[in-house]
């Protein structure tokens, strides 16, 4: 009891890393949840400076392997590595000094202010020497993600697209270099989708590796350095957008035909459902 | 440190140059825990003065304060012989008793609420009270000795312990705590605590079942020093633990997988509070039976007045359950004088009101509970 009071005075500090370095590593990952396999055999890697999006059909394990990122689950089979070491190898503390995790669904207990929300995110900081800067990390999180005039306001009463900026500024306060974002644009209208990604690609630019899942595959082929396609547990095709949006292999599956053109004025790949 | 073991921070949020946001709006949140501090400790000294010279036996309000003065040596007069032994072998154990039972209760109710996220949550409501009358009747009916004086409590102890877990155990699923669950779970548990201590008190000979009925309807009219002594270190040790989780238990409030990302072993801290809160219920069920209510109450108004943070509701729940029992052993022993309504009694009178209003709330602002 005495030893988890005080624990927190003995936590290592992350380093900083060169662009390129791997940040958290999945090798050979298998996870049962229940009866069901939902990851058999999955290799992904999130580097620093890059922006990784999970996509597939619903149920193809894009929440499980980024929570088997975040070491929320423990594998079957397989390794998750984060920051070159074994995920088990790190303390809470250590951990939450190296991911922010943002979850799908934005809950709170307590009618918390919104900044009081965002305030929690540094509390992995809490104790070192960077914990001086909270104040100002805070600003410039709710300011990215544009809702600094709420905080002054009660969490439960914003909206939902209003609360998962909330929860990404949370995220973004705890200026950890890994970034896992489960589906970020879900709730959100179409200037905050952009905003969200925007901000993703500014954390990568900054040297942070950033992992997100996302359904609209336009934002995945805009936005993102490579693109994950998960299928049925395993990942059916990795590589830059270009090469992985294939609309046979979209078609397949998403069991669903789709066509994949570029853009006339900018290039970058446009993917629609094929309507009638 | 140095800056070399700094990452991140120059990444992209923190680069715009910043300004605190600290929004208006929480500032003045911020100045209400320092006004409420104050008020409830000036009012529990009120409490506790009023409390030592009324009764049967009147000391005025200077005399009590002269004879304290006189026993810690600055200056003062003693009372005379009665005054003396009523003042401080009657009246001072008893208001020292009600603020510790207050103070557990008060603490507890905060960091049930806090663990299972739920403004419902509190030692009587879900069943953890009860667990400890089992395990306290159990002691008197089977005339157990084995720790002395400290017998009750350990027995409460025990008994509050090992239906907390179940509660949890119970009541939990995906991380969450619904309210019908928790509530149903609570009645379900209170229950069966009815029926062993039906069975016991069957068992029990005459003198040992006045002996529970007293103990049970919930009173500090027996109070004296060695009792006091016999609770003490259990509340001290939990009120002193439960603090030190403040923070953490802010960071639970966003779910328990959120708490975990931000670096909180979920795990270890929800054993350690349920070990707490156990110790700070049986601290208060071994000397006043079920008071019910206290721990719902107090730290439901000052997150109402102070807002959620529980680095003030911990201990200021505390302070808050020491002023509000004080205030009520009062009443309890005035009010019928020269009777004495049980304690127990009158928190219910006016706390199951309350709870009535908080669940109609609730229940407008979840749109019922299916």
């Amino acid at each position: 009891m005495i030893r988890s009071l005080f624990a927190v005075r003995h936590r290592e500090l992350p380093e900083p890393v060169e662009p390129g370095t791997t940040l958290a590593s999945a090798e050979a990952l298998h996870i049962k949840l229940g009866a069901r396999h939902v990851l058999r055999g999955v290799d992904i890697e999130a580097r620093a400076g890059e922006v990784v999006a999970l996509v597939g059909p619903n149920g193809a394990g894009k929440s499980t392997l980024l929570a088997a990122l975040a070491t929320d689950l423990t594998p079957d089979a397989g390794t998750v590595r984060i920051c070159g070491r074994d995920a088990g190898a790190w303390s809470a503390g250590e951990l939450a000094l190296r991911r922010a995790v943002l979850p799908q669904a934005a809950a709170l207990s307590f009618p918390f202010l919104v900044e009081e929300v965002v305030r929690m995110g540094r509390a992995p900081w809490n104790g070192t020497a960077l914990a001086d800067n909270d104040d100002e990390v805070i600003a410039a999180a709710m300011r990215a993600t544009e809702v600094t005039e709420f905080a002054g306001r009660p969490f439960s009463a914003l909206s939902g697209g209003e609360r998962a900026r909330v929860a990404l500024a949370r995220v973004l306060a705890q200026q950890a270099p890994l970034l896992l974002l489960d589906e970020p644009t879900a709730a959100l209208d179409l200037r905050h989708q952009e905003l969200v990604l925007r901000v993703c690609r500014e954390r990568a630019a900054a040297g942070d590796a950033v992992v997100v899942v996302l359904h609209d595959l336009g934002l995945a082929a805009a936005y993102a350095d490579r693109v994950a396609v998960l299928h049925d547990g395993t990942i059916a095709a990795e590589g830059a957008p270009a090469e992985v949006f294939d609309g046979a292999l979209l078609s397949r599956v998403y069991r669903q035909p789709v066509e994949v053109l570029p853009h006339p004025r900018t290039g970058t790949l446009l993917v629609f459902p094929e309507r009638g | 440190m140095t800056a070399t073991a700094t990452p991140a921070t120059d990444s992209a949020p923190v680069r715009q140059d910043a300004k605190s946001p600290a929004s208006k709006g929480s500032k003045g949140r911020r100045s209400v825990p320092y006004l409420l501090t104050v008020g409830m400790l000036a009012g529990l000294v009120l409490v506790c003065l009023v409390s030592a010279g009324i009764g049967a036996y009147k000391i005025p309000l200077g005399d009590v304060i002269g004879s304290a003065q006189h026993r810690i040596g600055l200056g003062g007069a003693a009372l005379d012989r009665v005054g003396e032994s009523v003042l401080w072998n009657v009246r001072f154990p008893r208001i020292v008793l009600a603020l510790i039972v207050g103070a557990s209760l008060g603490c507890a109710g905060a960091l049930m609420q806090g663990v299972f996220g739920n403004p419902l949550a509190e030692p009587a409501v879900i069943g953890i009270s009860s667990g400890a009358a089992v395990g306290g009747v159990a002691s008197i009916t089977f005339g157990l000795s084995f720790f002395g004086n400290w017998t009750l409590p350990v027995c409460a102890f025990v008994g509050g312990l090992i239906t907390v877990f179940l509660v949890y155990a119970m009541s939990r699923s995906g991380g969450r705590t619904e309210v019908i669950t928790l509530i149903l779970t609570g009645v379900a548990v209170t229950a069966f605590g009815g029926a062993l201590i039906g069975l016991f008190i069957f068992f029990a000979d005459n003198a040992e079942v006045t002996q529970i009925t007293f103990w049970q309807l919930g009173s500090l009219a027996q109070a004296t020093w060695p009792k006091v002594l016999a609770v003490l270190p259990w509340a001290l040790v939990g009120l002193a633990i439960a603090p030190f989780y403040s923070r953490k238990l802010d960071l639970l409030s966003l779910g328990e997988r959120p708490a975990r990302h931000l670096g909180v072993d979920v795990e270890r801290m929800r054993v350690v509070l349920m070990f707490v809160t156990a110790l700070l219920t049986a601290a208060a069920v071994a000397v006043s039976g079920i008071i019910g209510f206290v721990g719902l109450v107090v730290p439901h108004l000052l997150r109402m007045l102070a807002g959620p943070g529980h680095r003030f509701l911990v201990p200021g729940s505390a302070l808050g359950g020491a002023l509000v029992l004080a205030g009520a052993d009062l009443t309890a022993r005035t009010v019928a004088a020269p009777a004495e309504l049980p304690l127990g009694v009158l928190t219910a009178l006016i706390g199951s009101p309350f709870f009535f209003w908080l669940l109609r709330r609730t229940r407008r602002k979840q749109g019922g509970w299916a």
